[in-house]
């Protein structure tokens, strides 16, 4: 076979490739050259050693103290919020999921404003959100609680705005052809539909919620994140150690019973 | 009675989808109409309970307009048409009984529905409405778990429990087997012979529709080509008008086969 | 027919598992209500507070946009560095975890407890200890992502290897390739497109999530929170918050087309 008739690599795909080769390599000529390159503290090394041997030597004291404020009312603490934050973004989004489903509405910019309000909250941070709140109802899990419940009902709209897109229309129509006012099709045709893939979604934002819930406690907003900030900054790496294992533990376990919850529901 | 004036329906695309029908149907009758697909069987039938609006012309129930019907009017007219679809419209999650109990909704308040406070008279009637199509004992069962022939029975136990003067069935039997489609032809002709409800079946299968209607309204290009007793439904009279013989089940049957060897 | 015959009818389930969930649910709030000591009356006290707050946030400073710029950036730098590492240090993971790859179950179970592990730790918290080691600065930010996506992409990516055609994996094995081509020529090509929507979609959560560490001392914008905040300076606080959210958006609709196309 002459190489005449051989077919030659598309000379586009080499030239899309290398401009992306390019660019990447700008991206990070420009992210490297603004980080600082004096070397770390010199007690980094000794300081390591330290969180260490603290985490392999917790402080089991600190999990239960008579008097209070310990390991298991911290951790309880960040349970309630996460719970409590998750159930009222949950019954708040309700509406905002229907606003930003495509096909609730005849006009389809209806929709679009209702999505792009949902990922406008979904991208205001919710430690932002606790700050600010921690100014109105001021320091404590309330304001964990408030932060969650505003900052979640992003994602669970968007999520559930999504299920009712997925919906048969069919049994609407039936519904409406009996003579149904509107909240009667939403409750018997709709609801039913969606109900499986909003529990779901929650369970899957009360996982995400824990998390966040714990680190609260940094800025102020309640939780297990409080003793662990003091206690890091009493360089007290026992204590550290403790309750990081409790949170491990704590969230581990939710994780379990959620993800079991989950598949049970579909 | 159902009584089409003058109805003509253009779609926002420009399709003609019913051009300038002038029929009555007498109460008790088992009208089915017919006519190749695209035909306006559907836009026909939706008309009716006004789940597609017509662009002129006046459709009257019964000596009501149900075209000038706005609200709560209007529900109440279609409160009292039962309809049936091809897919069924169950809500397949939830149970038979909650979707024969759905068919009752119209008549109350939706505070009181939406708690499940239905009176007893409204379960009895769904139970009997169960026990008519023969599947009561599926009552407590999830639609999802029925057999396609049996969730249409269960959507006409919907439509008798919303105690319809008029049932509409839009194709019902399309996506069944021979067997079932017999089941629900006959539940929906002792219906109507029994109860003495108004029955208006659109229908793609001719030989179907000569077995169970009093009377046949064959439709084309959304015009009515075709109004008379079964009798005159003749495969030669149904020749001339379509240019073609329209198709009967067993076509269908040995068609399919055909291509499944084809393939 | 009216009168049911009441033997032939099916039993309605019980309903005491829904109850007791109800139950359970409602207790699990009130529970969390009293120990989080949330009460409505806290909230409408707190009302007055909330729109003093929103307005004095409104209009936000714009004056002071050219003194977050810079940490705007490097916000976007322990993005890119933090997700790279984290891109790079799951490869191994995602191999090491993937039942298909890993024969042995004492690899690929204890892999995956480690990345579960790692899945548990809030980024903050990561950043916050990373701060304590290494001193305050973007270094322990970038650290605290790199582990966090770590987590996210390896997960991810073990997830798509498990799912591939195992065809390739069996004729590369057929032509007798060592481990590290049998990877380079079956595994690669097949989920090279996944890992890297994966790497994009982790790093749109980094952008979000280096935005907040510098709460605690790790670098990058949220170190202008205190500041501000510190000093009620909210009409400062909102600047810094537009700013970031248009930033965010923009990445995230730059990434999503990429990813579109990518897929
Ligand atoms: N929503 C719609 N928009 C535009 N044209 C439609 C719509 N629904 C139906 N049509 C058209 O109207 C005509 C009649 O349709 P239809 O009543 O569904 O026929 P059939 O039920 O007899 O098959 C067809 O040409 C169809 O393409
Ligand atoms: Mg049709």
């Amino acid at each position: 076979m002459s190489s005449a008739t051989r077919p030659i690599k598309p000379k586009k795909k080499i030239y899309k490739r290398w401009v992306i080769y390019i660019v990447l390599a700008l991206i990070y000529v420009w992210a490297l050259s603004g980080v600082p390159v004096e070397g770390f503290k010199e007690t980094a090394g000794q300081i390591s050693k330290a969180i260490l041997s603290g985490i392999f030597s917790p402080d089991w004291d600190y999990v239960y103290l008579p008097e209070g404020e310990d390991l298991l009312r911290g951790l309880l603490d960040t349970l309630a919020i996460a719970i409590l934050g998750t159930f009222i973004s949950a019954f708040l989004c309700i509406p905002f999921a229907f606003w930003a489903a495509n096909n609730m509405s005849r006009i389809k910019a209806n929709a679009g404003i209702g999505k792009f309000f949902l990922s406008f909250v979904r991208t205001f941070p919710e430690l932002v959100m606790a700050l600010l709140f921690i100014k109105v109802v001021g320091p404590g899990s309330f304001a964990g609680v408030l932060a969650l419940g505003l900052h979640s009902i992003g994602m669970l709209g968007k999520l559930f705005s999504e299920e009712v897109e997925n919906i048969d229309l069919g049994p609407s129509e039936a519904l409406k052809a009996t003579g149904a006012r509107p909240l009667q099709i939403l409750w018997f045709a709709v609801f039913p539909q969606v109900l499986p893939g909003f529990i779901s979604y929650t369970l899957y934002r009360f996982e995400i919620n824990l998390r966040s819930a714990s680190v609260l406690g940094i800025i102020g907003a309640g939780g297990i994140g409080t003793p662990l900030i003091f206690a890091m900054q009493s360089r007290d790496w026992s204590r550290v150690g403790i309750i990081l294992l409790g949170i491990i533990v704590m969230v581990t376990i939710v994780d379990i019973i959620s993800g079991y919850l989950r598949k049970k529901i579909v | 009675m159902i009584e089409f004036k003058n109805v003509s329906k253009v779609y926002p695309n420009g399709t003609q989808g019913l051009k300038d029908i002038n029929v009555t149907i007498e109460k008790g009758e088992f009208v089915v109409i017919v006519g190749l697909s695209g035909a306006g069987k559907s836009t026909f039938l939706r008309s009716i309970n006004r789940l597609h609006e017509i662009t002129s012309g006046e459709i009257i129930i019964d000596g009501s307009s149900i075209t000038e019907a706005k609200g709560r009017d209007l529900r109440i007219a279609r409160r009292d048409i039962g309809m049936i679809f091809q897919s069924f419209n169950l809500v397949k999650r939830s149970t038979v009984l909650r979707n024969v109990l759905s068919g009752r909704v119209g008549y109350h308040s939706t505070l009181r529905t939406v708690l499940g406070l239905f009176p007893k008279e409204d379960v009895n009637l769904a139970f009997n409405a169960l026990e008519r199509v023969n599947i009561v004992e599926k009552a407590y069962t999830r639609s999802d778990q029925l057999s396609g022939g049996q969730q249409q029975r269960v959507s006409i136990a919907r439509a008798l429990a919303q105690e319809a003067k008029i049932i509409l069935a839009d194709e019902p039997v399309a996506s069944l087997d021979p067997l079932t489609t017999k089941q629900v032809m006959d539940n929906l002709q002792k219906i109507n012979q029994e109860l003495g409800i108004t029955t208006v079946v659109n229908l793609h299968f001719i030989d179907i529709a000569r077995q169970y209607a009093t009377r046949i309204i064959g439709l084309q290009a959304g015009e009515v080509v075709f109004d008379g007793p079964v009798e005159e439904a003749t495969d030669e009279r149904f020749s001339e008008i379509y240019g073609r013989p329209l198709e009967t089940r067993e076509d269908e049957e040995v068609g399919a086969s055909a291509n499944e060897s084809a393939e | 027919m009216n009168q049911l015959n009441e033997q032939k009818l099916p039993k309605a389930p019980s309903r005491i598992k829904h109850y007791l969930t109800f139950i359970l649910i409602l207790f699990l709030l009130w529970g969390s209500a009293y120990q989080t000591g949330s009460t409505f009356n806290e909230l409408i006290e707190g009302f007055p507070n909330m729109f003093s707050v929103l307005d004095e946030m409104i209009p936000p400073n714009w004056a002071y946009f050219d003194n977050i710029i810079q940490a705007m950036l490097d916000t976007i730098r322990m993005a890119v560095l933090g997700t790279t590492i984290g891109a790079v240090i799951a490869i191994p993971f995602a191999l090491f975890s993937a039942s298909n790859m890993m024969k042995s179950t004492w690899i690929f179970y204890p892999v995956r407890f480690i990345l579960n592990l790692v899945r548990t730790i809030p980024e903050l918290l990561l950043a916050a200890i990373f701060v304590a080691i290494f001193g305050l600065g973007p270094l322990p930010g970038i650290f605290a992502l790199g582990i966090f996506s770590t987590g996210i992409i390896a997960k991810l990516t073990y997830e798509a290897i498990e799912g591939i055609d195992k065809g390739p994996l069996e004729s590369m094995t057929a032509v007798g390739a060592n481990k590290i081509q049998w990877i380079t020529f079956s595994v690669v090509p097949q989920v090279a497109a996944y890992y890297v929507s994966y790497v994009l979609y982790s790093f749109e959560i980094n952008i979000r999530a280096a935005a907040i560490l510098g709460l605690v001392g790790a670098g990058g914008i949220g170190e202008y929170y205190d500041r501000t905040l510190g000093f009620l300076e909210y009409d400062k606080v909102s600047t810094i918050i537009i700013f970031t959210l248009v930033v965010v958006l923009i990445i995230d609709y730059i990434s999503t087309k990429l990813r579109e196309n990518l897929l």
